[in-house]
């Protein structure tokens, strides 16, 4: 193992160790509701991450994000309601049941491009949510409810650290290399003897997965799933959280979504019109600052360029 | 063939509003190359316009041919107005940028128009019945509704007015050609800002005659009832090919008598995923749709 790769690991697992010391020392002491928010920010995060590597790096435009979440909340919560498993396999095993139908919907929809794909994405999406619905042992229209409320803020951003190193990472990789090529020109990454498929199939399994994960961790979060949870709308936000952070970049979108999923929170005192207000956000921002809030950038490049510009500032 | 006729006439009678709202989708696609988002709110807010329109007239106490026809031209104008102004307002300062940006703006639109409607009109509303609900007895389980006469004659009506503008005339004929390359358009002394906001109009105007038709028909009106009829009038324009006109009408009477008659003879439950059965099915076999032209990518 190099010496980057064992900094890499040790950090970590040390931010898995503050997560849990979070955990045990300070949850219990914090408002509920503040937890709350701050968990289901951590299962947006989960969600958007995935779609941020199928959108942002490889470019593939899904409108069906959510379909996954389904899958994987249905999963683990029929797992666990069934056969009284621990709820953290049921989570990977809904995780990796929106893998395999991730390559379901791939292989066919990934020779479609741009808006067609958007649409059959978003049409799987309502497929599988009027499956969930009609099927009675699933809980159909009612919801599945009486699940285990497992879901803390220590699990679930264990998974966000694990997911954001392995997202990183790919990107980080010749793999993500791929994803960009076949992003910036699939014809030109074709001509070098690319799989384009293969790779565009990839990054979208990888997306389904972490959505998968998302979806579990929303099963055991109320302890109840209902299939409009997981419509077309919700798909819509996460695209919207890539795009609002920067298609290209992996700490915007995460940085998008947090704001996103608090914002209708801090706005609840208005309750009315809050919604009136986000979408008003939502346009001015996108007429104002259309690559988003980092751009093709990450967070970090952004601090070290406010730090050379104030360097060069003092200097002057 | 009683249930036959009857499941036949209740899909051409769905498909058609289907048609209606697919065709505003369809010609702004092919201008802007953009899913218009919002535009199943301007069927919506038509509703309620409609709504409105008939209170201040008074054709909800006393409907009179004149003033039905003066709430549907009515409704027709206003979502006219809507369309442009949210094409003016929202798509036009965006019309250089990505069109994932332009895709964003239309959801934020789209979310804008139904939560004002919300908080300005309330979650429900009952509609008037402003025109002659009869049933005609044709055969034993076969009737004829005259909503549905009154439906599929408006709607015709519509659709040659339609032709004739889009053939016919000179803003037509400006309008194909920037669908067909909005740069050599302009290059040709094409006012490609005005065509595009007339076509925001043409298919605002469509889409609000369905919604008064849409509205009449069910007794109320609420500002969800554009996403469901937004989204299945969408997948039409995309099953019959967007971009393409007479596409999107094949394609949303195919969905409306796919939806009636698998509903009337298989099963009622699994109703709405047919639109999108259609949809997969359509674009593997022929990924521009029914009648759209493939467009090779030039390297």
């Amino acid at each position: 193992m190099t010496r980057g790769a064992m900094i890499g690991w040790a950090a970590m697992a040390a931010g898995i160790a503050i997560v849990w010391a979070i955990q045990i020392y300070a949850v219990p002491w914090t408002d509920p509701y503040l937890t709350d928010i701050i968990v289901r920010v951590g299962m947006s995060l989960l969600a958007v991450m995935g779609l941020a590597l199928v959108l942002g790096f490889t470019g593939q435009f899904s409108l069906g994000h959510a379909g996954f979440m389904a899958v994987g909340a249905y999963t683990a919560g029929a797992l666990v309601h069934y056969t009284h498993v621990h709820p953290v396999v049921g989570i990977l095993a809904g995780a990796l049941a929106a893998a395999f139908v991730g390559v379901l919907v791939g292989l066919p929809s990934l020779r479609l491009t741009g808006d067609y794909l958007a649409v059959v994405t978003l049409g799987f999406n309502g497929i599988i949510i009027v499956l969930i619905q009609n099927a009675e042992w699933l809980g159909g229209a009612k919801g599945l409810i009486g699940l285990p409320t497992f879901t803390n803020f220590g699990w679930t951003f264990t998974f966000v650290i694990i997911g954001g190193v392995a997202i990183r990472n790919v990107i980080a990789s010749a793999q993500g290399r791929v994803f960009e090529a076949v992003r910036d020109n699939e014809i030109a990454t074709r001509s070098l003897g690319i799989d384009t498929t293969r790779a565009k199939v990839t990054a979208f399994v990888f997306g389904a997965f972490w959505a998968g994960i998302a979806g579990g961790l929303v099963a055991f979060h109320r302890g109840s799933i209902f299939p409009t949870q997981f419509q077309y709308d919700r798909s819509i936000e996460l695209v919207t959280m890539v795009v609002l952070g920067g298609t290209g970049s992996l700490s915007g979108p995460l940085i998008a979504s947090s704001v996103l999923t608090a914002l209708p929170e801090i706005l609840r005192p208005i309750a009315q019109y809050r919604m009136v207000i986000y979408a008003l956000l939502l346009i001015g921002m996108m007429i104002l600052r259309p690559s988003g809030l980092l751009g093709a950038r990450e967070l970090t490049e952004v601090v070290a360029g406010w730090y050379r510009a104030l360097r060069r500032h003092r200097a002057a | 063939m009683t249930v036959f006729l009857q499941q036949l006439i209740n899909g051409l009678s769905l498909g058609a509003i289907y048609a209606l709202i697919a065709l505003g989708y369809t010609m702004v696609y092919g201008t802007l190359q953009l899913i218009n988002f919002a535009h199943s709110e301007v069927f919506m807010m038509g509703a309620f316009a409609s709504l409105y329109l008939a209170r201040w007239s008074g054709a909800d106490q006393d409907p009179t041919l004149v003033s039905v026809c003066f709430v549907i031209v009515g409704t027709m104008a206003f979502c006219a107005i809507l369309g442009m102004a949210i094409e003016r307002l929202a798509y036009r300062p965006l019309r250089k940028s990505g069109r994932l940006n332009l895709l964003i703006t239309a959801i934020g639109v789209s979310m804008l128009l139904r939560n004002g409607t919300l908080i300005a009109a309330g979650p429900l509303a009952s509609f008037p019945t402003l025109l002659p609900q009869t049933q005609w007895q044709l055969a034993e389980g076969l009737s004829l509704r005259s909503m549905d006469v009154i439906t599929l004659s408006v709607t015709l009506v519509l659709m040659v007015a339609l032709h004739h503008i889009v053939e016919r005339t000179q803003m037509g004929r400006a309008m194909r050609a920037v669908s067909h390359s909005r740069d050599a358009a302009a290059l040709m002394g094409i006012p490609v800002d005005r065509v595009i906001a007339f076509t925001f109009a043409l298919g605002s105007c469509l889409a609000g005659a369905a919604a008064f038709l849409r509205a009449v028909d069910m007794h109320k009106i609420d500002p969800e009832m554009g996403t469901n009829m937004g989204l299945k009038a969408f997948v039409a324009a995309v099953v019959g090919g967007i971009g393409s006109i007479p596409g999107a009408v094949v394609g949303a009477i195919l969905l409306g008598l796919s939806e009636t008659f698998v509903s009337g003879y298989l099963t009622s439950t699994y109703r709405d995923a047919i639109a999108f059965c259609l949809l997969i099915v359509i674009l593997l076999v022929r990924p521009a749709g029914l009648l759209g032209k493939h467009a090779p990518e030039k390297v």
